[in-house]
């Protein structure tokens, strides 16, 4: 593990409005790992994401990136710092070209020509995506629509990639498939952060993770340990019943 | 009902187990009897409707076809025809053979007709016999005159009868006849109505180009249509459809396959020879027919800029007449002499500079507290904003800067370096300044469109909250385009002022804002050229708030039609006239899915 992480929160408390959402996050995310945050509906796993991303305000701890605290920084901040979302049920822009949507991963950057580079790196990715470039986004498959939705991301150069539920809204064969694309993504050296109600599913091809319980984290370990957790068993892999 | 008809979204999903015949031929005088007196009753009360509109009685005067046809009854005969056309429609599927129409179609037109005739005889029966004078208040003796055709009201009613019968089964024979035919009839019909309909224009037209001995033979000296040449007139057309068939699709397929460099030529020559046409044929016109350009011109102008903020956007902007009214004002200050507060006074197209960065600068202070909000809230706040800046305009309190009710008068002409003035007197001159901050407008918009800028805009309308998790500052991307939408509205305000010569709180109605609206969603939203259409259509035939149209006569009624026409256009072209075609495809996605399911093919990838 490197020294200092790539992404943290510390102490993260948040509300909404008098619900306290947050209740003293401690996470890291270092370089080059896939982390999964586990929890269950309504646990906090959303807000986790959003006051990472910049679009929810802590009340009190730190969102630390790259050393930096960025608390008071907007969203466009982040991202140009190399932090990025794939929302929740891919989310594309559904009347957008592919290629327009691809675009807009990269709208805070400047430099055409890494971002064509970028691009190209898309395609060598998902060679789907390159045929289906100016076909409107919203006529892909699911499948396609996720290599799209994860394309995009990539194309604002990030240095840690944040997926909500990315099993989320999938065919089972789908979702298999998704976590192959994630595990592929982490392959090429990205850190990324996936945010999820699948446990199982993250865990097996998780480096670490983190339990989520009413804005808690009440478990941290790594995946093998999560797996054989008892109390994680019984809450959410249903294996104890 | 025999039929199996095929209504709604398959229950089940995957393909069909069996392949059994979804439409099956209609065997004769098999009647789906619920949709015939549904279409039937639909018309029937239409029927009434409109005869209690006074819609007839006050488009009597105006005569379609000398001496048959008046514009009053020509309103009572189209929902009859309409039904009749209707009833026999079934589900069109894209690639599906559907069943080959037949006689059922006449029968059933036929009825419908019946009975949407039938709602206008018992009118007319009723109006007779009872005293509805205190319900009905457009009750008149000429209605009653108007639908017992001058004699007793038992022949008025059996005449209406056979009327709607004819119509109706016209209707149903339309379906009957072959795709040549009906186009030729189509053709026909619309030719000698829109020739009668725009009479003025192009009388005006042929004047201007030296052809008035061809519209005195065509028109009566006292208007409508000769008999004979409305007969010659018809013969003319739909010899021109039969021959021209298919010549437009061509053309149009045409287009389509063009590739590239060739593309751009031809709408590079495209737009050329509109330019040309736009630029040459004012000249021939008369100045009626110029002020209704010029007027059709100043609403493309605020469409275009609304376009920006609703269709590309995606803020729906219900007060957008706040801007127009701030630039008619504070031209009116900077070029009126009757303004006090503000001397000396200056030339208007300084005075434009200084319209369109104050008008961005109130954009940005209405916009900056309303963006935040999303949806229905921001509609209703942007609702509210309109009608305050047309309140203070009005107000004692600011008299003193706006003339309160007064308004300002003795706008001066709008000098162009010196060149020209213009002013409401001479509407060509007007209608060419339009013309220029169209196309400027136009061009704006066009280059927006493409831009990063507008790639954002288009984000931010798809979804917000993703276009913010891309790094897009949403807030300030949307103020920006309320803010350009406002500049672009300020420039026709200020046009405005410097036409009609004089500017009120009256003119800035919350009406305007929704008429604005719905030239741009009857156009198709994010569409320039939809925008341009729907104005022409919307402003240019039927008249703005206050502006009248071709249609003068229709005037009263212009909301009522704006009303139809616009739930017509929901029901059958969701996404405008001129769509957009991201929309279309987003409309109509489930409906081609449907067919692909209904032809046993996998849905598509």
């Amino acid at each position: 593990m490197s020294s200092e992480p790539l992404l943290e929160m510390r102490q993260v408390n948040a509300h909404y409005g008098a619900v306290h959402a947050l209740v003293d996050v401690n996470l890291a995310i270092n370089q080059g790992e896939l982390v999964c945050l586990l929890g269950g509906n309504a646990s906090g796993k959303s807000t986790t994401l959003k006051t990472l991303l910049g679009m929810l305000k802590p009340t009190s701890g730190e969102v630390v990136l790259n050393g930096e605290v960025v608390n008071d920084k907007p969203t466009s901040y982040r991202v140009s710092q190399g932090v990025t979302m794939v929302p929740e049920n891919r989310r594309l822009f559904k009347r957008l070209t592919v290629r327009e949507n691809l675009d807009l991963g990269a709208y805070l950057r400047v430099d055409a020509r890494q971002i064509a580079g970028d691009m190209e790196r898309v395609f060598e990715l998902f060679p789907r995506v390159k045929e289906r470039l100016n076909q409107k986004a919203g006529t892909l498959s699911g499948g396609e629509q996720q290599m799209v939705a994860i394309g995009r991301a990539l194309m604002s150069d990030p240095k840690v990639l944040l997926m909500d539920e990315p099993s989320m809204g999938l065919a089972p064969a789908l979702v298999q498939q998704n976590f192959e694309l994630i595990q592929q993504i982490h392959e090429t050296g990205m850190t990324v952060f996936m945010v999820e109600q699948n446990a199982n599913m993250a865990l097996s091809i998780a480096d670490r993770g983190w339990v989520l319980q009413t804005g808690r984290v009440v478990l941290d370990d790594t995946a093998q340990n999560l797996l054989a957790h008892p109390e994680l068993q019984a809450s959410y892999l249903g294996t104890a019943k | 009902m025999s039929a199996p008809r095929v209504d709604g979204l398959p229950q089940q999903h995957g393909s069909p187990t069996q392949q059994m015949p979804l439409v099956a031929p209609r065997s004769a005088f098999a009647h789906d009897w619920t949709r015939i007196a549904r279409m039937g009753s639909i018309a029937a009360f239409g029927q009434v409707f409109i005869a209690l509109s006074n819609m007839p009685v006050r488009l009597d005067e105006r005569l379609i076809i000398k001496p048959v046809l008046s514009l009053g009854y020509l309103v009572l005969l189209i929902l009859p025809f309409a039904a009749g056309y209707r009833q026999g429609h079934q589900i069109r599927r894209e690639g599906v053979p559907t069943y080959s129409p037949g006689l059922n179609e006449v029968v059933g037109g036929f009825l419908c007709g019946a009975l949407a005739g039938a709602g206008l005889s018992l009118l007319t029966i009723l109006l007779t016999h009872f005293d509805l004078r205190d319900p009905l208040v457009n009750w008149s003796p000429m209605l009653l005159n108007l639908l017992s055709f001058d004699n007793s009201s038992w022949f008025g009613g059996v005449i209406w009868l056979a009327i709607g019968a004819a119509m109706g089964t016209a209707g149903g024979l339309l379906r009957l006849v072959g795709p040549t035919s009906r186009r030729a009839t189509i053709t026909i019909v619309l030719a000698v109505t829109g020739a009668a309909v725009l009479e003025s224009v192009v009388v005006d037209l042929a004047e201007g180009l030296g052809l008035e001995p061809l519209t005195d033979r065509l028109y009566h000296r006292r208007g409508g249509i000769n008999w004979n040449s409305a007969l010659g007139l018809a013969g003319l057309c739909g010899l021109l459809a039969v021959t021209g068939q298919g010549r437009l699709r061509q053309a149009k397929s045409f287009h389509a396959q063009l590739q590239g460099k060739q593309r751009t030529q031809a709408n590079g020559g495209l737009i050329i020879l509109t330019a040309t046409l736009l630029i040459v044929l004012p000249l021939f016109l008369g100045k009626l027919t110029n002020e209704l350009l010029a007027n059709v011109g100043l609403f493309v102008l605020l469409a275009l800029g609304l376009n920006i903020v609703v269709g590309l956007a995606g803020i729906l902007d219900l007060g957008y007449v706040a801007f127009f009214a701030v630039g008619s004002y504070t031209a009116a200050v900077l070029t009126s002499a009757t303004s006090s507060r503000i001397t000396p006074e200056i030339p208007w197209l300084a005075a434009l500079i200084v319209v369109v960065i104050l008008t961005g600068l109130v954009g940005l202070f209405i916009g900056a507290p309303v963006i935040r909000m999303r949806g229905d809230y921001l509609a209703i706040v942007t609702l509210g904003f309109g009608e305050i800046i047309r309140l203070l305009f009005l107000s004692d309190w600011l008299s003193g800067w706006f003339g309160g009710a007064q308004g300002f008068t003795k706008i001066p002409a709008a000098g162009i370096f010196g060149l020209t003035e213009v002013d409401g007197t001479d509407p060509r001159r007007v209608f060419y300044l339009v013309l220029a901050f169209c196309a400027l407008a136009i061009y704006v918009s066009w280059r927006l469109e493409r831009s990063r800028l507008g790639r954002a805009w288009m984000a931010v309308r798809e979804d917000e909250t993703v276009a913010e998790a891309m790094g897009i500052n949403t807030v300030n991307i949307k103020l920006l385009a309320f803010v350009v939408g406002a500049m672009l509205g300020s420039l026709s305000g200020a046009i405005f002022a410097a036409k009609v010569g004089s500017v009120f709180p009256s003119s800035f109605q919350i009406l305007v804002s929704i008429v604005i609206l719905v030239v741009v969603i009857f156009g198709g939203m994010g569409n320039i050229v939809g925008v341009i259409a729907g104005a022409a259509v919307l402003i240019g035939v039927l008249g703005g708030p206050k502006q009248p149209g071709l249609l003068a006569e229709f005037a009263e009624f212009k909301l009522l039609i704006y009303g139809a026409l616009l739930i017509w256009m929901m029901l059958a072209k969701p996404e405008g006239l001129i769509p957009n075609v991201r929309r279309t495809r987003e409309l109509h996605h489930h409906e081609m899915a449907q067919d692909a399911w209904l032809q046993g093919q996998p849905p598509r990838r």
